[in-house]
């Protein structure tokens, strides 16, 4: 007797895997910093684009070697590409970061939250980045700046170690040149040929030219940056519920089931990276949580 | 009779013909799978007749202790739970995901098909039951294809414990002993001075199709009552239990309670709670290329939040002491597991206690942070 004659729920196709990697063809890379580059990443022919909110990240996968999860550094409203800035770290994102133009690299996503743009229409705009926490906000200033009406001052700040590890130099020459925008880099330690300003982000925080009660905030960068920086914007008067951070954590899967992400009740890929900070400093001020 | 058969329906099949309801379950088709002896454990394998069932076994189990002892009578199924859980079915500890392999400068990913014999999980208690119900809702939550393609391939013959084992607490987590929901039968061994026989409750029309050709008869009202007992006794004797009341807060709200310091003094951070946890579903993938590197294989495996490198970030472990990781496991299991699922992630199986190579017991942990510290002395 075949078992069909017993009633199992109809068996449907695997298809929709969410484990398979699509090749996507790099289309350039250019050199960011000594360890750091940025890759342009176009779908093979016949696979659609892939929207994306700003904040968002893909897993990248290098053949033979593994995945990583990279946020996605381009232009919303260019989403036939998707770019990424990696710095190599890892063998993974080491074999990324050597994917030349023409290779292949893999990729599942996007996935998790973004940065909450609506919640910041009609209001002044804080950006801070520390080191490799630019890239993932690039995306929501390429937004605002597409939507300038929509927002009072934007402000960014963004601090890195050295001059020589400032990410999207060029670029930043072109938004500190904006009249719509005002972007200051920091840095801890340079030489006499940085005339730019040096320290931490936090120092420049009291002098941002905001309306406090009607400021939103977005945060990236390492954990005790962010930690001091809302603590300064706090002090300065911008409410706690508008303060927002994106978290790093261990990330194997990007659907929350392969469990190394967690942080407290969340898992960081699903329902963050960006948190609302006053929901995620409890977790973040318990040691080794 | 068996036209008959209906969900709902309680019958007697006598001892003596349980060969003929196991022949009947390969006659459909089945791979059926369930306890069997092996290393001194009772474990999941293979069963193709019935003289691969644990006969006339038991089990003794405590913290950190499991012994196999020999039964009065001769039981198929008078054992409780041991090491292994039907996850290994439905999520086994290393699958290939996919494999890939180099074209035309490109790479070309090949999922991996999943074994389309279907399965009958033979002896599943109550508490497992619960925990299958638990994994479907984390497996469906993120999509996972292959689970999911197990899970609907399978059949579920439970058996209901007449007896409870020394490190069960079931009914603390309202999962048992008594089987109601999900199974597509449910068996209920009784031996009496002269009679060997097992009440058969019909959960599903899967598991009514599973019954024919088996001499069966309509329960007696006596027979139901006898079976019912079982299940009374092995309520009435759990060898632990667990205050659940406000848990899920006590855990969150007590990061920094001194008990975690203590119990990581015994922990050895060395996984077993986790791999025998039928819940547990931590997981890691491996790439595995083939040595000329035109082949590769995508590679899952359980994982564990007791590994040093599991909440690795650039090298970095974010868990770095035993401490942290206990407290991270418990408070996944009892508590952040309502947030992520509505739901406990713990059905009082008891595995982790008896399995722990030093015998720590969340039942005793989840006791001792109800105690409130005392508070810091005061500076002069």
């Amino acid at each position: 007797m075949a078992a069909s004659s017993i009633p199992l729920p109809a068996s449907e196709p695997l298809g929709a895997s969410p484990w398979i990697p699509v090749p996507f063809r790099v289309e350039e890379r250019a050199s960011e910093t000594a360890d750091t580059i940025t890759i342009t990443l176009t779908p093979p022919k016949g696979i659609p684009s892939r929207p994306f909110r700003p904040g968002q990240f893909n897993m990248l996968y290098a053949f033979g070697v593994g995945e990583a999860a990279i946020s996605i550094a381009g232009d919303p409203d260019r989403p036939e590409t998707l770019v990424h800035t990696i710095r190599s770290a890892g063998p993974v994102s080491a074999a990324l970061s050597g994917a030349a133009p023409g290779s292949t690299v893999g990729v599942r996503g996007p996935y998790g939250t973004g940065w909450p743009l609506a919640s910041a229409s009609g209001k002044d705009v804080v950006l801070v980045a520390g080191g490799l926490g630019l890239p993932p906000l690039r995306p929501a200033l390429y937004e605002m700046l597409r939507h300038r009406d929509r927002y009072g001052r934007i402000e960014v700040i963004y601090g890195a170690r050295t001059p020589k590890d400032l990410v999207y130099y060029r670029q930043i020459q072109e938004w500190r040149g904006r009249s719509d925008l005002r972007f200051q880099t920091t840095v801890d330690a340079a030489g006499r040929e940085w005339y730019g300003d040096v320290g931490l982000v936090t120092a420049r925080v009291p002098d941002l030219r905001i309306d406090p009660s009607h400021t939103v905030a977005f945060l990236c960068g390492p954990e005790i940056m962010m930690k001091f920086t809302a603590q300064a914007l706090a002090a300065k008067g911008v409410p706690d519920g508008s303060i927002y951070v994106s978290l790093e954590r261990n990330m194997k899967c990007g659907v929350g089931l392969c469990g190394h992400c967690q942080l407290g009740p969340d898992f960081v890929c699903r329902d963050g990276p960006v948190f609302r900070y006053q929901d995620v400093r409890r977790f973040l001020s318990v040691r080794e949580l | 009779m068996s036209d008959s058969i209906a969900v709902g329906g309680r019958y007697v099949l006598e001892r003596a013909e349980f060969p003929r309801f196991l022949l009947a379950l390969h006659e459909a088709g089945f791979r059926v799978v369930g306890p069997t002896v092996r290393d001194g454990a009772i474990v999941y394998g293979e069963i193709r007749e019935e003289s691969d069932l644990p006969i006339g076994w038991t089990d003794r189990q405590a913290a950190g202790q499991y012994r196999l002892e020999r039964r009065a009578d001769s039981a198929l199924f008078g054992y409780n739970v041991g090491p292994h859980s039907w996850k290994k079915y439905l999520f086994p500890a290393g699958e290939r995901l996919w494999t890939a392999v180099r074209k035309d400068g490109s790479f070309e990913v090949h999922p991996e098909p999943v074994d389309p014999t279907p399965l009958a999980f033979l002896g599943v208690r109550a508490c497992e039951l619960a925990a299958m119900g638990v994994s479907d809702h984390v497996f469906a939550k993120a999509g996972d294809p292959s689970y999911a393609e197990r899970r609907r391939r399978v059949v579920r013959i439970a058996v209901q414990c007449g007896q409870s084992g020394g490190t069960c607490f079931c009914v603390s987590m309202g999962t048992g002993p008594a089987v109601r929901t999900g199974h597509d039968l449910s068996l209920t061994e009784v031996i009496e001075a002269n009679r060997h026989f097992f009440l058969v409750e019909i959960g599903s029309d899967a598991g009514a199709a599973l019954l024919s050709g088996v001499p069966l008869r309509v329960a007696p009202e006596g027979d139901a009552n006898a079976a019912r007992a079982q299940v009374d006794r092995a309520a009435a004797s759990m060898g632990r239990t667990m205050d659940t009341d406000g848990l899920r807060d006590l855990l969150v709200n007590n990061p920094e309670h001194p008990r975690w310091e203590i119990v990581a003094r015994r922990c050895l951070s060395c996984t077993n709670c986790t791999m025998a946890c039928p819940t547990c579903f931590c997981q890691t993938t491996e790439e595995v290329p083939d040595l000329s590197g035109e082949e590769v294989e995508r590679r899952r495996r359980w994982d564990s939040c007791y590994n040093s490198g599991f909440s690795a970030v650039h090298g970095t472990s974010i868990r770095a002491t035993t401490q942290s990781r206990y407290r991270q496991w418990l408070t996944h299991k009892l508590a952040t597991w309502h947030d992520q699922f509505g739901e406990s992630g713990c059905v009082g199986c008891g595995r982790c206690i008896t399995w722990c190579p030093v015998g720590i017991d969340l039942t005793e942990e989840t006791a001792a942070i109800r105690i409130q510290p005392a508070p810091a002395p005061v500076p002069a």
